[in-house]
């Protein structure tokens, strides 16, 4: 039995069970719908994090100094700042009890309290107090309020500062502001581009959808057949066991990069994701990914003894697989023990390599690390996983 | 008399349209087992055994088939049957013991023994989705036949079993009868000098029925392939099979043919009598019973009896018997013995298997039975 006729059986099963798939509507229907529901679903969340008209109340309780207010001048600056972000709303409220139930009402998300000895404690050299509440059954929410507000005051306080130096020193504002703040900090990326959040997970999205077909499709195509009967034909007929393995496996292969070609295109039409590195070694890793989980897949399978069992055993592996390999969350915002499951994980690895591709524009040279260990773990699942299943189809 | 008339020509028979001699292609095809066929038995098969989790499903199997010939495994479900035939049919490893077909072992020679046999599984071996046509050649090109000769082979069986019109219909679509039949061509793609067949008529109608056994008659007479079939109904076996290995708790405790294991439970002089007594009563059984020549006696409802007796005045003395205590007798068949009889005399029982007719269920959703042990 040559290489040759076991391929060339293989690609007679893959072709088997892929017009099995395509003759089955609901079926093909569902595997479009699934990577696109993916992408809307966690793009939009990804995306939509810039804050938009939140309600905020808004207490003067400035008494002033005489006569004077400078919390006027105050308001009137945080309000023209704000016309042109649209961060924020501003509901007047009149002390930190209104702004109290006003935020257990629903009514307002967080509030700012001018205190009031603003105007004299600025007026007598010291600093103006200006309080912010926050809403703490939505520390999210809270977080961002409290640092945008945070950086709207500095910006404030900047520029007043800014006026009174070039005031008392009669220099130019310019030059005021080098003395007011000494470092101009900028931030900038190795590619072109605004960072797109969803940079970071459409090839996470994308691996894992890849890989998460092979891995779940295998086991239950295997198993489905088994229990229908029609494994027996296959297994009757003379030719070797690792054919249909290697059948099965390339049409669960075409389904999932099929599924990855959908999220990618959603990802750059939809999601502006701009693909930097070579597409060609895009798919490389996929490939290599599908080959590093392959084994498991297989090994999976040989010990399932039903398609339920399959499909449950692969949920059970799956779900924690996804959050630890970083597709959704980066790694190093995990616990110890827990980055050290990731690392091993050949998921994390794809994820990693297709970011640095597709984001950064890497060649092959900056992911040989990935590559190598997606292709040890691929060999070692392998040799793992033939005489097992070998074993396994003849019980 | 026969206890039941089974119509042996249907004017439907579909195999008798057209007579295809699949002999011819056989030699050009597997000429390389050739000479290792010459020997009268085609399968030998050496103490082999099964064990699943220490449950002993198939315990030391010693027998022989002869080239050509048809053998019944005959026995009620769960007897190990079906464990008999996946492990000839190289789909079990033997926990024990070996088995050689055509001269090939069937752990050793794995591959050579698959060139060889054709399997008709208790389940469908059919993908719902594809067509008639679609689902032959995908199991023909396993068996590395040529293109050419693959549609020439796929034409022909569907024609065989009348089932040209419907080749590029999807077999989900087709009825048990017409899956049946597919899923009997679809063993013979590869013409194969030997042929399992594990209950090829469970669920089917009786015209099907009649059908599928004509079939495997034809496929044995026109192609002199051996075939092994299973099955729990006792006049299937009976009617196929040239002899018959009776099969319980995964042994074989008795093989011969069909008219000599009636001999054994009849005896050249028995009788075998039905009576029906519409006053039946428990004293005429007693009185039955202390006659000399009876052998058994089995009361299968209220009115019939049934009697096992030897010797030529049994019928006289019989009858005798019953008048002197009053009875009318409504009618008197005098029976041949069956399998059945056969069956419950090796055993000790009847065939425990009562859903003879239950048509298998295909497994889907949570609901499933637990796996049967084969």
């Amino acid at each position: 039995m040559g290489a040759k006729t076991m391929i060339s059986h293989s690609f007679r099963i893959a072709w088997k069970d892929l017009m099995e798939l395509f003759r089955n509507r609901m079926g093909l229907v569902l595997l479009i719908l699934m990577p696109i529901f993916m992408m809307t679903m966690v793009g939009f969340i990804y995306t939509d994090a810039t804050i938009q008209n939140v309600p905020v109340a808004l207490v003067n309780e400035d008494t002033g100094f005489n006569n004077y207010i400078a919390s006027s001048t105050f308001i009137i600056a945080l309000e023209s700042i704000n016309d042109n972000t649209g961060m924020m709303k501003f509901t007047n409220a009149s002390n930190l009890a209104d702004v109290r139930e006003m935020i257990q009402a629903g009514d307002v998300e967080g509030g700012i309290i001018i205190s009031s000895d603003f105007t004299s404690d600025i007026m007598n050299g010291k600093q103006g107090t200006i309080t912010i509440v926050t809403d703490q059954s939505n520390p999210q929410m809270s977080v961002q309020l409290e640092v945008i507000l945070q950086k709207v005051f500095e910006e404030m306080g900047t520029m007043l500062a800014q006026q009174n130096v070039a005031d008392q020193l009669g220099i130019d504002p310019s030059n005021a502001l080098a003395v007011v703040k000494p470092y101009n900090v900028q931030s900038t990326g190795t590619t072109e581009g605004e960072p797109n959040p969803f940079d970071f997970i459409a090839p996470g999205i994308m691996a894992m959808t890849v890989m998460m077909s092979v891995m779940t499709g295998l086991p239950a195509a295997i198993s489905q057949e088994r229990e229908v009967g029609t494994l027996d034909g296959m297994m009757v007929a003379p030719i070797n066991r690792l054919a249909v393995i290697l059948g099965k496996t390339l049409a669960q292969m075409a389904r999932g990069i099929l599924q990855g070609v959908l999220i990618l295109v959603l990802a750059v039409t939809l999601f502006s994701v701009t693909v930097h590195g070579s597409i060609l070694l895009v798919f490389v890793l996929l490939l290599l990914g599908v080959f590093s989980f392959v084994g498991l897949g297989v090994v999976l399978t040989s010990f399932a003894k039903d398609q339920e069992t399959a499909v449950m055993m692969m949920t059970t592996i799956m779900f924690p697989m996804m959050f630890l390999s970083g597709v959704f969350f980066p790694i190093e915002q995990m616990p110890w023990f827990m980055q050290s499951i990731s690392k091993v994980l050949p998921l994390t690895y794809v994820a990693d390599a297709l970011r640095k591709v597709m984001v950064l524009g890497a060649d092959i040279p900056a992911i040989t690390t990935e590559l190598s260990i997606l292709i040890v773990f691929g060999v070692v699942m392998t040799t793992i996983a033939v005489p097992v299943f070998k074993r396994a189809m003849t019980r | 008399m026969r206890r039941y008339k089974v119509k042996t020509t249907s004017p439907r028979s579909f195999w008798q349209v057209k007579h295809v001699n699949i002999k011819e292609k056989i030699g050009s095809n597997q000429a390389e087992g050739e000479e290792t066929l010459e020997s009268d038995a085609m399968i030998e098969v050496r103490d082999l055994t099964k064990k699943f989790n220490g449950f002993t499903a198939v315990d030391h199997v010693t027998f022989d088939v002869k080239n050509s010939e048809v053998f019944g495994l005959l026995g009620p479900n769960g007897a190990g049957k079906t464990t008999i035939i996946r492990m000839l049919s190289t789909l079990t490893r033997p926990t024990e013991g070996t088995a050689r077909i055509g001269g090939y072992d069937i752990v050793k020679q794995d591959n050579k023994v698959r060139q060889l046999i054709g399997l008709v599984s208790e389940k469908m071996i059919m993908y719902d989705r594809l067509t008639a046509e679609e689902n032959l050649r995908f199991f023909g090109k396993l068996y590395n036949i040529p293109k050419n000769l693959l549609n020439q082979r796929t034409d022909e069986l569907l024609e065989l079993v009348q089932l040209s019109k419907w080749k590029n219909s999807k077999v989900g679509t087709f009825s048990t009868g017409m899956r049946q039949r597919m899923n009997v061509i679809r063993a013979l793609l590869n013409m194969p000098k030997v042929l399992f067949l594990d209950e090829p008529t469970l669920g089917l109608d009786p015209q099907s029925t009649v059908e599928v056994r004509e079939f495997i008659k034809k496929i044995n007479k026109e192609n002199k392939t051996t075939i092994i079939l299973t099955t729990h109904m006792m006049n299937e076996a009976d009617r196929l099979c040239d002899r018959i290995g009776i099969i319980d708790h995964g042994k074989i405790d008795t093989l011969d043919t069909s008219t000599n294991l009636k001999k054994l439970v009849s005896g050249d002089d028995a009788t075998v009598l039905k009576l029906e007594i519409p006053n039946l009563t428990k004293k005429m059984v007693t009185a039955i019973q202390a006659l000399d020549c009876i052998k058994s006696v089995s009361q299968e409802n209220a009115s019939h009896l049934k009697i096992h007796a030897t010797g030529d005045e049994a019928f006289d003395t019989i009858i005798d018997a019953v008048r002197a205590e009053k009875a009318k007798i409504n009618s008197v068949e005098n029976l041949q013995p069956t399998l059945e009889d056969v069956f419950l005399h090796i055993t000790g029982r009847e065939v425990r298997d009562k859903a003879d007719n239950k048509i298998p269920m295909r497994e889907h959703g949570p609901s499933r039975p637990k796996r049967r042990i084969r």
